[in-house]
């Protein structure tokens, strides 16, 4: 037991200040329970705003087709699946917080764990708009799926990318959403038998399933969270690995890459951990929960971005390498012409995919910029700019030029609508949030309550033995008499 | 629905608790249940629950996603309605993997939240008595059901010894119903002072 119970000393407590679980409550709850603030006021409504604004483009889009989107005979994609693959990478870094480092028994991650699952479910919603709406005749959507149809039956063709992504997105979605509700279920619970307020009893108490905190459910619960992990796990690796077959089974030059797989991947967790970043860095301040979300978690963060960043610089170096090394004419120029070379007409975005995504997290090799919190936030900002070019880059600069000069096409810029979209898809995902951050612990309380004890400044070195036989033989001796 | 009667030790810390379970146990006294906070390893064991069989219901769940996926994928395109896509067999199963995959997953996980749901009696509007609304914050509730043969005010003060900080007699209501939580409490209470 006592070699079980050994702890580096190195290690830093996880939650700052001397705290007792009631403090951890009292802490976690109070900006769920105290009025919103003006701060949050002004950030809702200008989500709002945006929502609004994205609703009217989509709308225009609808009634007049996607023709009112600056597409043309080689560039189909445009902005719209930019905007999908950046927001799906983004919808990455929750369940990969909450279901690896699990597994991997990061205690770090209980601090952060809820905000990032309620940030990927909230991204992926944002990114499934983009397909749908892409449809053009959106009324039809619905065909995607393998129903009995009057068609034939026809079913839908199983051997496509684009289809294993419906299934992909759809089941991410899913079980980020029973992951994150199931975790959610206790901390509902102590909102629900703190409620002073009528209305705040009968929510909580619906929203709460009726959760009581029974030994037997903290056992399921246990068991659910840890198999729902397991599943998670390569679950988040599909997802990315699926969205990059889009691209990856296609023959056209700058696509056709075997890389594609793990290199989105990286991509995803990097674009992923710079968004739990630029949330977290702000939701700590306004809520003041810098005791949960420690620069800890920031340092640490950090170093994931760090580390994916160097991983997708790699890819980066290797696709050149590949291009050059293929020595096909049509991957040359891609690669060196349409991408690297500065003067072709986007060259820019690639510079600023390589500035953003590789040169500036380098910066993280230093502790005192990793914890520094204004460098944080830029940095997180810049990634998710340099992580938005490269997906720009990947559509737009591989087809725009197309094998024949005539089916060049003209340079491509979005018009209003597809912007307006965009911008709407960052006002349903930041409303969400700011609904999320009122009305939840946006803190997981009973996990890290459970994680008080051994890192808790207060409780640290204060573990007594208190067993005098070991919980397994009692069990043994004493038998299953109280069964479920 | 059974109105029970219950000796009922509050406690303020896991490590005073965990032991407490042990010794109370050891006296032959009847656990109804434990109410704690935060989920505490190793408690289960100590109440002599059986381990959850949640996983195997996940891998049965999990493996029906499979078959499913695997099952309809070929009748759909090898018996249904073949077509040539690119000249590639009819019968392609590594383009199936993908959809495999995440149907595995699907049914697992949305079978296994079901189960969990079910087996612990969870869903919206349903309400249950658990006997301290501090026990989702801080405090760790132990219920010791009375049976005929239980002295209650022996079982009081052995639950006092062994560190309980506060310690009651209480009628409670053990099986769930469809209640509000902003509705009165104590209906069942009620009908428990009548009954007895």
């Amino acid at each position: 037991m006592a070699l079980l119970r050994y702890e580096s000393q190195v290690r830093p407590p996880l939650v700052d200040g001397s705290k007792d679980y009631h403090q951890v409550t009292e802490d976690i709850c109070r900006p769920v329970e105290a009025n919103p603030s003006k701060l949050w006021w002004i950030g809702f409504l200008v989500s709002v705003a945006l929502l609004i604004f994205g609703i009217i483009s989509v709308t225009m889009e609808v009634i007049y087709g996607t023709g009112q989107w600056n597409l043309n005979k080689t560039v189909g994609w445009g902005w719209d699946i930019t905007n999908f693959v950046w927001w799906v990478g983004i919808g990455h870094a929750g369940t990969l917080i909450s279901a690896i480092l699990l597994l991997f028994r990061q205690g770090w991650r209980t601090g952060v764990n809820r905000a990032a699952e309620a940030m990927t479910i909230f991204a992926v919603m944002c990114a499934g708009q983009f397909p749908i709406w892409h449809m053009g005749r959106v009324w039809n959507a619905f065909f995607v799926l393998p129903y009995p149809n009057t068609r034939g039956p026809l079913w839908v063709n199983f051997n496509s990318p684009l289809l294993w992504d419906v299934f992909a997105i759809s089941t991410y979605f899913t079980v980020s959403l029973l992951f994150w509700y199931s975790g959610l279920l206790p901390d509902l619970a102590t909102l629900r038998d703190r409620a002073k307020v009528k209305w705040r009893k009968a929510f909580y108490g619906v929203a709460a399933f009726g959760w009581t905190g029974s030994t037997k459910h903290w056992q399921r619960h246990e068991a659910l969270s840890l198999v729902l992990a397991g599943l998670s796990t390569p679950l988040v690796l599909s997802v990315h690995t699926i969205v990059s077959f889009d691209f990856a089974t296609s023959i056209v030059p700058g696509w056709h890459t075997t890389i594609f797989p793990p290199y989105f991947v990286a991509g995803a967790i990097f674009s992923g951990f710079a968004m739990v970043q630029t949330l977290l860095v702000v939701t700590r301040k306004v809520l003041g929960l810098e005791d949960y979300i420690t620069i800890e978690h920031i340092d640490v963060m950090n170093k994931v971005i760090v580390l994916t960043g160097s991983i997708v610089g790699i890819a980066y170096l290797t696709e050149l390498f590949m291009a050059w090394y293929s020595a096909v004419g049509y991957e040359e120029f891609a690669f060196f012409e349409n991408r690297l070379n500065l003067s072709s007409p986007y060259g820019w975005s690639y510079w600023i995919m390589m500035g953003c995504n590789v040169l500036s997290p380098q910066i993280f090799w230093f502790k005192k910029m990793r914890r520094n919190l204004f460098v944080t936030f830029f940095m997180s900002i810049l990634v998710n700019i340099g992580m938005w070019f490269e997906r720009f880059v990947i559509i737009v600069t591989s087809v725009y030029r197309d094998y024949l000069p005539s089916a060049w096409s003209t340079y491509y810029t979005p018009t209003i609508w597809e912007v307006g979209f965009y911008l709407g898809t960052f006002g349903l995902f930041f409303t969400c949030y700011f609904l999320f951050s009122k009305f939840f612990p946006v803190i997981a309380l009973a996990e890290i309550k459970h994680i008080l004890k051994k890192n808790g400044e207060n409780f640290k070195d204060n573990m007594d033995e208190v067993e005098e036989e070991s919980t397994e033989e009692f069990g043994e001796k004493h038998g299953h008499d109280h069964g479920a | 629905m059974a109105v029970k009667k219950f000796v009922v030790g509050n406690f303020d810390d896991e490590t005073v608790l965990f032991p407490a379970v042990k010794k109370v146990r050891r006296a032959g006294y009847k656990i109804h249940d434990v109410f704690t906070p935060f989920p505490i390893h190793g408690l289960d064991k100590a109440m002599g629950l059986r381990d959850t069989s949640l996983h195997t219901a996940g891998f049965i769940y999990g493996i029906s996603g499979t078959a499913t996926a695997v099952g309809f994928i070929t009748w759909a395109l090898t018996v249904d309605w073949q077509l040539n896509f690119g000249g590639k067999p009819f019968f392609s199963l590594p383009a199936w993997i993908p959809v495999t995959f995440e149907l595995t997953v699907l049914f697992a996980a949305v079978g296994m939240v079901l189960t969990f749901c079910y087996l612990c009696q969870l869903a919206p509007f349903v309400k249950k008595d658990h006997f301290n609304p501090r026990s989702t914050d801080d405090t760790f509730v132990m219920a010791l059901e009375c049976t005929d043969k239980t002295n209650e005010t022996e079982a009081m003060s052995f639950l006092e010894t062994i560190g309980a900080k506060e310690v009651k007699v209480e009628y409670k209501e053990t099986e769930w119903w469809i209640g509000r939580y902003d509705k009165d409490k104590k209906l069942f209470h009620k009908e428990t002072k009548n009954n007895h």
